[in-house]
């Protein structure tokens, strides 16, 4: 099944959130952000701004009725600032007006005067001082310390890898409108509509049930409206309980790159040990992560980061180390992979780094140390349904590995001004909440009398598919066409108290609370026609709107058993509940089962690199995926595409830029690039692994969401691979992006 | 007033004429499916078709409507994407759907108004074609491979297209609703162009100045040049050639005798911004912006071209190298407007190459970018003009380099020489396009490439770069 919203979006009917009809009276607002890094706030005057005429209001911290404050994980965020500023785009004020025209020229107005104090921009920098969001993490198994000793080789270094703009082409925005007795509706472009209803309940002091998020789609996320969408809504929010009038705020890019966070660069040191036969003995790592002003999602991403420090690889002695350092820029945030890639791209460094001075293949030292079936991670889960030997080797054969490597070493050897890389990049990617209580969902059906089926999830759809995937769940269990479904929004007064759509697993989680809230219907409805055929319920089956007895059509038609059953009131509306079983983490001793399962895969990519003017084509990129059993290729397809070049523009040209006074110079689409058409591999092929899958998946079919980012670092690595085979003095330089610019330096270096 | 074709109906307004056609269509006409993603020609999903007469025939282009004020499209013809839908799909769309071209859709419109330009525009479709027409669309989810599989399906779906009357061809095969047969007589009702009314604010194809001053322009009155046909051609007298200023980059694109005297044409200008820009992106407006980084300007540099000013009828013609005097400084009065850009036609014996290097290779602007014309004489070199962008405060000219390299053969050890040279010329600055060493390095490597490239028989790599190893 195609993406149910594909028609609406080809024909341009699909309503994003600044689409939405615009209600009589609505005003808009802009947010007014700190243009320094950091100091202290001595004086604001906005008196100019509110004399512009169509200026309403102009919104600070005093406004706020409740608690000034929108920290989810720790509350170390205020709405507004007050008297301090910690990040250049950190709101300070909201200003409403008639027009976003005339909000934007009252900005201009608006005087500011700061007493700046030390900017802190580098998380190593960060550490060093003790400017730390919380205190580091320490995930460890067996005793690497002790195991230096015998390993026969040990390698230490540093690697860096930079941020990432999220770049959803759909800015952030909200609209609230007010609603009787004090309520208030907010339509928010969020991946978390609970998030934003809770945070804004603290703010606006009102219970959560006084305010109704609500959401239809999404153009794009990525992890960047996750906790980020946030505070644009609260300000609509805070604006309408204020003014009682519609008030909507969506940003500019600008001022979206400005503020937003981004995913979190890292520094690193690692140490790594082998055995004599090139086995990993040790690794030990210690991350930087740079978490902006504030928390936001830093915890939890610096955790993820832990928990993927080993990637693909089994190692019997780990120690790895994260500090989530505070620095003076806006708080970074989740995206796509949400800290995995950071900490799967050090261990590839690492071993790349090894295999440069050990004269080996990089490709021997990874397949000599892939996962096996019942090894333990470091974080104490042990592996299950491991696919990796098994995908390694289906890589080698479907794609003709050795002979794509004696090609691009003949290619070498006959071109001067051209250089081919090759790499490899397994992927190994738990799926779950590494917050076990977070694996929770709900779900809402309604069959109506006439047959046709009503959905709400708490799933947001951002173009991943999601809602496809609901409604194929729906039609599958009832049997019936799934144009007689409906997915609703997703609405908080309708599914509440919703874990955010991120962590791959919102299909997982809302599909099996989906197919409960279906299973029990199914239920009714077949005891139902059970006491009208006067047959036991398990005789009773469903296929195709026909109602089937012992195997045989009795005529009677889906429509008709529904309309039955109502007539006989039976309820037609289920609420389905779905926990996650099994997982468990206990973040004392660091151990546990925080997966529900992993998801494995492998990525060969080819490069060529124009040795003149250090720039590079992407030949291709062959894979192999662990989907389990997909339940639908066509979005699970997008899925690898879509994310396999995002992980690739992380890095080769995207590079967020800071300068030391915390302002973004790559702050527009003109300073910072994401992949265009041209830029994607030439040849893409992604073949599914053959495998049965898991019951934990939904349909057996694996998340898909995150994992195919993380192929995109082999780009990383077939880069330096062609640089390294035209210049023999190349010296790595272990830091992501590897941009052109890196690229002509590392050759002429 | 201004006054237009909006999809299949005339419409008018009295908003400010540089106000944006971006807004008019979603805020005026309340036309929500052309999106704002970024505002300044970046991303495309505000694309959106421009039709106008050109020689008698309906000419439709694709362009970003967030750059585009509305006096740039009086007497013409706009279709956003509700002007294209049908009542079933179109091809275009349906193919979209079908390879699952569209994830969060928000792009999605662009690239469908898009690739039907690429349906109107190209007599003879390729593959090379429809991917060149969404060369300006950025997508964030699909990573474009779904897209490249519809695109390559619309190719040959129009396979069968016919070249007299493209539009009726695309009315019968339902590409385009059929209202399109009727704009052409439609625009004629519509009153001529006044150019240079009273506004004194002129207006280019607004690539660079709606990106910088959006805000102020909005509420300006604005003298579109681009309506103004007497200063968009491309002529040949003798040996030299003149392009109108209002040129736009795909006038020069489409030119079949410039792609005749520079061969390598479309290679060059492909590097040069996306198609959606260079559809609007005047060649005056690329000099006037003044940027030290303008594609077109190392262009014409090299050339060593003459351009002409003009105020209160009043003519000067001064060398392009002559207007920039320092950074954002031009030998150029307030009042006056570049008209015409003249060079002298290459012979034979001349060698033109231009070079750029970004983060990005496509729509981007560059690190660094340089141009080299070469005349010869038995294999000596007569004259040699170098440009190159991005490693000054002004877009430069290496004189110093291109006088030494007079009367000297091709070979390693004299363009390596005259790098030498090269270097002492320019004063790069470290910035968000690279550092300083690597504007250095890169504009040597680029100076060889040119030699590369117009000379593999003379040149190689490893004797340029000597490797330690």
């Amino acid at each position: 099944m195609k993406n149910i919203d594909s028609k609406g979006h080809v024909t341009g009917k699909s309503i994003y959130l600044d689409d939405i009809p615009t209600l009589s009276g609505t005003l808009f607002g802009v947010v007014f952000d700190s243009p320094k890094a950091h100091g202290h706030i001595n004086s604001v005057d906005y008196s100019k701004a509110l004399t512009l005429p169509g200026v309403v209001r102009i919104l600070t911290h005093e406004d706020v009725t409740g608690e000034n404050q929108i920290g989810g994980i720790i509350p170390d965020e205020p709405l507004f600032a007050t008297d301090e500023v910690h990040f250049q785009g950190q709101p300070i004020a909201l200003i409403v007006a008639k027009s976003e025209h005339i909000a934007s020229k009252a900005r201009k107005l608006i005087e500011i005067d700061i007493t700046e104090k030390e900017i802190i921009v580098d998380p190593r920098i960060a550490q060093a001082k003790g400017e730390l969001i919380f205190p580091p993490r320490t995930f460890k198994m067996g005793d690497s310390q002790d195991a230096w000793k015998d390993c026969k080789y040990i390698f230490e270094g540093k690697a860096d890898v930079n941020g990432q703009e999220h770049l959803y082409i759909e800015t952030q925005g909200a609209y609230a409108q007010p609603m009787e007795n004090g309520n208030i509706r907010i339509s928010s472009s969020t991946q978390g509509p609970t998030a934003v209803q809770r945070a804004a309940a603290k703010v606006l002091n009102l219970g959560m049930n006084k305010i109704e998020i609500d959401v239809v789609r999404l153009g794009g996320g990525f992890g960047g409206k996750e906790d980020q969408a946030t505070p644009w809504a609260i300000m609509a929010g805070l604006a309408v309980q204020i003014l009682q009038k519609p008030v909507k705020v969506v940003l500019s890019r600008m001022d979206d790159m400005r503020m937003t966070g981004k995913r979190h660069p890292y520094a690193a040191d690692y140490k790594i040990g082998f055995s004599e036969d090139h086995k990993i003995l040790a690794y030990e790592a210690t991350f930087f992560q740079n978490a902006g002003a504030a928390a936001d999602l830093s915890p939890a991403v610096m955790e993820r980061t832990l928990f993927h420090a080993t990637n693909s690889y089994f190692v019997p002695n780990v120690e790895v180390t994260a500090y989530s350092c505070k620095t003076n820029l806006p708080p970074n945030t989740a995206f796509r992979g949400f800290g995995g890639p950071q900490g799967m791209f050090v261990i590839e460094i690492a071993l790349r780094h090894a295999a440069k001075e050990m004269k080996v293949s990089t490709f021997s030292l990874q397949k000599k140390n892939l996962l096996k079936d019942g090894d333990e991670f470091p974080y104490g889960q042990i592996a299950g349904g491991v696919e990796l030997e098994k995908i390694w080797s289906a890589v080698e054969t479907k794609f003709s590995l050795e002979e794509q490597e004696a090609r691009v070493a003949k290619f070498n050897k006959e071109h001067s001004d051209k250089k081919k890389g090759l790499s490899l990049m397994p992927i190994t990617f738990g799926i779950s909440f590494t917050k076990t209580p977070m694996n929770q969902a709900r779900a809402l059906v309604h069959i109506y009398s006439d047959g046709s089926v009503g959905i709400s999830t708490g799933a947001v759809e951002m173009g991943q598919g999601v809602n496809t995937k609901m409604l194929q769940i729906a039609a599958q269990m009832f049997s019936i066409d799934p144009q007689k479904v409906k997915l609703e929004s997703t609405n908080t007064t309708r599914v509440s108290n919703t874990s955010p759509t991120a962590a791959s697993a919102t299909a997982d989680l809302n599909g099996k609370a989906l197919q409960n809230a279906c299973q029990a219907l199914v239920m009714r409805l077949k005891k139902s026609a059970a006491n009208h055929f006067k047959c036991g319920a398990g005789q009773v089956e469903f296929k195709d709107e026909a109602i089937y007895i012992l195997g045989k059509d009795s005529h009677m038609t889906w429509n008709q058993l529904v309309d039955m059953a109502f007539l006989e009131r039976v309820c037609l509306t289920e609420n389905g509940h779905y926990a996650t079983p099994i997982i468990n983490f206990d973040k004392d001793k660091e151990k546990g089962h925080p997966f529900a399962y992993h998801v494995y895969g492998l990525a060969l990519t080819e490069v060529t690199v124009d040795c003149i003017r250090g720039t590079y084509e992407f030949d291709s990129v062959k894979l192999v995926h662990d989907f389990g059993q997909s339940m639908n290729m066509s979005v699970d397809l997008g899925q690898i595409e879509g994310g396999l070049v995002q992980g690739m523009g992380w890095m080769t040209m995207e590079e967020i830029s800071y300068d030391d006074n915390g302002r973004l110079r790559s702050n527009s689409l003109s300073t910072y690039k994401v992949p265009d058409i041209y830029s994607v591999p030439k040849e893409l092929i992604v073949e599914p692994h053959d495998t049965v899958g898991t019951e934990m998946a939904i349909l057996k079919s694996k998340a898909v969401g995150e994992p195919p980012l993380m192929y995109g670092i082999g780009a990383y690595f077939a880069i330096e691979n062609a640089v390294a085979a035209f210049n023999p003095n190349y010296k790595l330089i272990q830091n992501a992006p590897f941009t052109h610019e890196k690229v002509l330096t590392g050759l002429y270096s | 007033m201004i006054e237009f074709i909006l999809n299949d109906k005339k419409v008018t307004t009295d908003l400010p004429s540089g106000s944006l056609l971006l807004d008019f269509i979603r805020y005026e006409e309340d036309l929500k499916g052309t999106k704002i993603g970024c505002r300044e020609g970046d991303c495309g999903a505000c694309t959106v078709l421009i039709g106008e007469v050109v020689n008698g025939k309906m000419k439709y282009s694709n362009v970003t409507s967030c750059l585009t004020p509305i006096a740039n499209v009086q007497g013409k013809h706009v279709v956003s994407i509700e002007g294209l839908n049908l009542k079933n799909l179109t091809p275009v769309q349906q193919y979209m759907v079908d390879e699952a071209g569209t994830q969060c859709g928000f792009c999605t419109t662009g690239f469908v108004v898009s690739l039907t330009s690429f349906c109107l525009t190209n007599e003879t479709p390729t593959y090379e074609d429809a991917i060149a027409s969404i060369n300006g669309n950025i997508c964030r989810c699909t990573g474009y491979k779904s897209i490249e599989r519809a695109a390559l399906h619309i190719t040959e779906s129009l396979k069968n297209k016919s070249t007299d009357d493209i539009i009726s061809w695309l009315v019968e095969h339902h590409f385009i609703p059929d209202y399109f047969t009727e704009i052409q007589s439609q625009l004629s009702d519509i009153q001529p162009v006044k150019i240079r009314e009273n506004a004194k604010i002129l207006v280019g194809g607004g690539t660079d100045l709606y990106v910088q001053q959006h805000e102020k322009m909005v509420e300006l009155e604005i003298t579109a040049l681009v309506q103004d046909e007497k200063i968009r051609f491309i002529k040949f007298e003798d040996d030299i050639c003149t392009l109108g200023a209002a040129t736009t980059v795909s006038d020069m694109w489409d030119s079949p005798e410039l792609n005749q005297i520079f061969p390598k044409l479309k290679e060059h200008l492909k590097l040069v911004s996306s198609q959606p820009i260079r559809n609007i992106s005047t060649i005056a407006g690329n000099f006037v912006n003044a940027s030290p980084i303008g594609d077109m300007t190392a262009f014409f540099l090299a050339l060593n071209s003459s351009i002409t000013l003009e105020e209160n009828g009043k003519q000067r013609t001064i060398l392009l190298k002559d207007l920039y005097l320092g950074y954002k400084d031009l030998d150029k009065t307030e009042n006056e407007v570049i008209t015409q850009l003249s060079f002298e036609i290459p012979t034979k014996n001349t060698f033109f190459n231009l070079e750029k290097v970004s983060k990005r290779t496509h729509l981007d602007i560059a690190s660094v970018n340089s141009a080299l014309k070469i005349e010869l004489k038995d294999d000596l070199i007569q004259k040699a003009f170098i440009s190159a962008g991005g490693v000054g405060p002004i877009p430069m000219v290496l004189s110093k380099t291109g006088v030494f390299l007079v009367g000297k053969e091709i070979n390693a050890e004299n363009i390596k020489a005259a790098n030498e040279i090269l270097q002492t010329e320019i004063s790069p600055m470290s910035d968000v396009r690279g550092t300083e060493e690597y504007k250095r390095l890169l504009l040597r490597q680029l100076f060889y490439a040119h030699f590369m490239k117009l000379f593999p028989e003379k040149v190689e790599l490893g004797e340029l770069v000597i490797r330690r190893s």
